[in-house]
């Protein structure tokens, strides 16, 4: 029975891994940019919600609220003024801007917020659980794992039935003819940003809630964002669903066998995937 | 008069007579500089090398590695490894810590090869990571709290005993001494190796995969193979590096020594604020960077929010850097690698 209950703790800890992932699929299924700079920005958007809480004692919830267009306005201007600017045939300037972000941002928190950890406060809904049988499930991490599930459905619906979604799906495909259709790429990519800095809000909140953050855990949440993308193919976001569950299995398994083991176990999930099926299990068709 | 083929150029002649000074002065610096320059100069030409074999896979192999630190590690551990449990002489280790380096570059390269451009990076990084866990596990050597080399097999170190007598210094300078002659040879060694394999045909066939890979395996260029070669030369180069550094250091821990920032932010950024693809940005890069570090040393987490800010402004403004600044205003090289032609009627000069 415990293996059960490992392997379904597994589950819902890969709907916060999906959260962390969904952004970066998004954006790198537009324009074909990975943002180095992801984890952190997931990490800032914790402390922007915690900054919210503490200063003007919302609960976390109304906070990541107030916090999402906050965050969508800081994603489209990075996009605008910043990443826009790299885009192109070399590979090299996205990667190298991102990652100069990813530092600098890093030691911004460290040098506002201090290398002390925080936590979002916690009230009677997130220690809350219910009893499924035999097995106890907590109320936070089965919201968490709602919430990635509306916010794949949510993104799916938004790709291929707005006006948006089609410009978007668009200049995915072709942005120099879309640009002829009278779309404006850069202001799309602009807006794809902006949403996946609304996603990385929610993130942020469940990762707040869930356990305690400092500046310095960026990296790690961008590396189990990407292992969930590449796992569950390039532009899938449902893949993106399933590679996170993967990584939160393997991990939970790993630690229920030995602690030490938890983001080894996770890691070799990811390359055992590589090694199998190099494009992931939902790959796109040209990619 | 016979035509010739040549890669020099007379800036490239003045700057070979002005290295060969420069190479005598820094051999001879311990005689007259003491313990602090000397230390360093050692993190200096560390630091060199592991950005020259960065740019190697980057500027010129177009891989953008965030996984270095996984050869830095893994050579500083394979180091410490045969000296605490076999108690080989720290010296001929070195080569040893680039051995294996090598070793784990081959199943690191299986697996990130599979990744394309940015996903590559990434990869690379998570292997680091998986190495790094995997060390931390190794009980023997410290676990995740580390290690430090033994006493004796510091003290009995080959060349250590002669660097005392002549140059009359305890045994902890000599052993800086030593270190620093190994990181020179190290830095002159990976300079020359460099520049010599970017003359030869295979250094032709990188610079054709690199500026078009299609149009370059079209010629009959070999772009898997190529990728290959640069991918485990720099494994080993960094390997070696790795070893020496923790030599010097003599304490060893898997956070320290699988640091992303230490041995991969940094490099990053010293290419890039240098001048990525070119043999001499690296040079200028490390100068500014140990410049920055010097001057900045006492502000802390704003000395890499500096080091981030300035990298993000010279990829967008300069996106070849401070010598590639220099070197489109004034057209100065001092590693030249374009072959000219020379003599005969075609020629303009009188040679």
């Amino acid at each position: 029975m415990i293996w059960v209950d490992t392997i379904i703790q597994g589950i819902l800890l890969g709907g916060l891994y999906a959260l962390f992932a969904a952004g970066l699929s998004l954006v790198f299924g537009i324009m074909r940019l990975v943002n180095l700079a992801h984890g952190d920005l997931i990490v800032m958007g914790a402390y922007l919600i915690l900054l919210l809480v503490t200063l003007l004692g919302l609960p976390p919830f109304l906070a990541a609220a107030v916090a999402m267009p906050v965050m969508f306005c800081l994603g489209w201007a990075l996009q605008k003024f910043l990443l826009n600017r790299t885009l192109g045939d070399d590979i090299l300037p996205p990667l190298l801007v991102t990652f100069g972000l990813s530092i600098a941002l890093q030691n911004a928190l460290l040098e506002t917020f201090s290398a002390d950890s925080q936590r979002l406060p916690t009230s009677a809904l997130t220690t809350a659980s219910v009893q499924a049988g035999p097995i106890s499930l907590g109320v936070m991490p089965l919201l968490t794992f709602a919430s990635a599930v509306l916010v794949i459905i949510a993104l799916n619906q938004l790709f291929y039935r707005t006006e948006l979604g089609r410009a978007f799906r668009a200049t995915s495909d072709d942005a120099t003819t879309a640009s002829l259709m009278g779309i404006k790429p850069a202001n799309i990519f602009a807006t794809a940003t902006g949403i996946a800095l609304v996603i990385v809000t929610i993130a942020a909140l469940y990762l707040g809630l869930r356990a305690n953050f400092d500046p310095n855990i960026g990296p790690a949440r961008l590396i189990y964002a990407f292992e969930a993308v590449i796992i569950g193919g390039l532009g899938s976001l449902w893949g993106t669903l399933l590679g996170g569950i993967i990584i939160g299995v393997a991990q939970t398994i790993g630690a229920a066998v030995n602690p030490e083991w938890q983001i080894l176990a996770g890691h070799i999930a990811f390359l055992l995937v590589l090694l199998v099926r190099p494009r992931g299990l939902f790959p796109r068709a040209n990619d | 008069m016979a035509y010739s083929v040549t890669t020099q150029t007379p800036a490239s002649r003045i700057a070979s007579i002005a290295g060969l000074i420069l190479i005598i002065a820094l051999v001879a610096l311990p005689f007259f500089a003491g313990r602090g320059p000397i230390q360093d100069m050692f993190f200096i030409l560390t630091m060199l090398v592991l950005a020259q074999f960065w740019n190697l896979l980057a500027g010129y192999g177009g891989l953008v590695s965030i996984g270095q630190q996984a050869f830095v590690g893994m050579g500083a551990y394979a180091l410490f490894g045969v000296v605490i449990l076999l108690g080989l002489d720290p010296v001929p280790s070195i080569l040893l810590a680039g051995v294996a380096a090598l070793i784990i570059a081959v199943p690191t390269a299986f697996f990130a090869f599979r990744l394309n451009g940015a996903y590559f990076a990434i990869g690379t990084w998570v292997i680091a990571e998986v190495v790094r866990l995997l060390v931390a596990q190794w009980k023997t050597l410290g676990g995740g709290t580390g290690t430090s080399l033994p006493r004796s097999a510091t003290k009995d170190m080959w060349f250590v005993e002669i660097i005392e007598e002549t140059l009359g210094v305890r045994s902890a300078a000599a052993r800086d001494i030593l270190a620093y002659w190994l990181a020179l040879v190290l830095a002159l060694a990976t300079i020359g190796g460099i520049y010599w394999l970017l003359r030869t045909r295979r250094g032709l066939a990188l610079a054709a995969v690199r500026d078009n890979m299609e149009a370059a395996k079209s010629v009959g260029v070999d772009a898997a193979r190529m990728k290959w070669m640069v991918f485990l030369t720099s494994a080993f180069g960094t390997g070696i590096a790795g070893g020496l550094i923790y030599m010097q250091k003599a304490r060893i821990s898997p956070d320290a020594a699988f640091s992303v920032t230490d041995w991969t932010a940094y490099v990053i950024f010293i290419v890039v604020i240098g001048g990525i693809g070119t043999i001499e940005g690296p040079i200028v890069g490390v100068l500014v960077f140990f410049a920055l570090q010097s001057l900045l040393a006492d502000f802390g987490s704003w000395y890499l929010m500096t080091l981030g800010v300035l990298a993000i402004a010279i990829m967008l403004i300069a996106p070849r850097g401070l010598w590639g600044l220099f070197s489109e205003r004034t057209g100065i090289q001092l590693f030249p690698i374009r072959r000219t032609l020379r003599g005969g009627k075609l020629s303009e000069t009188k040679e």
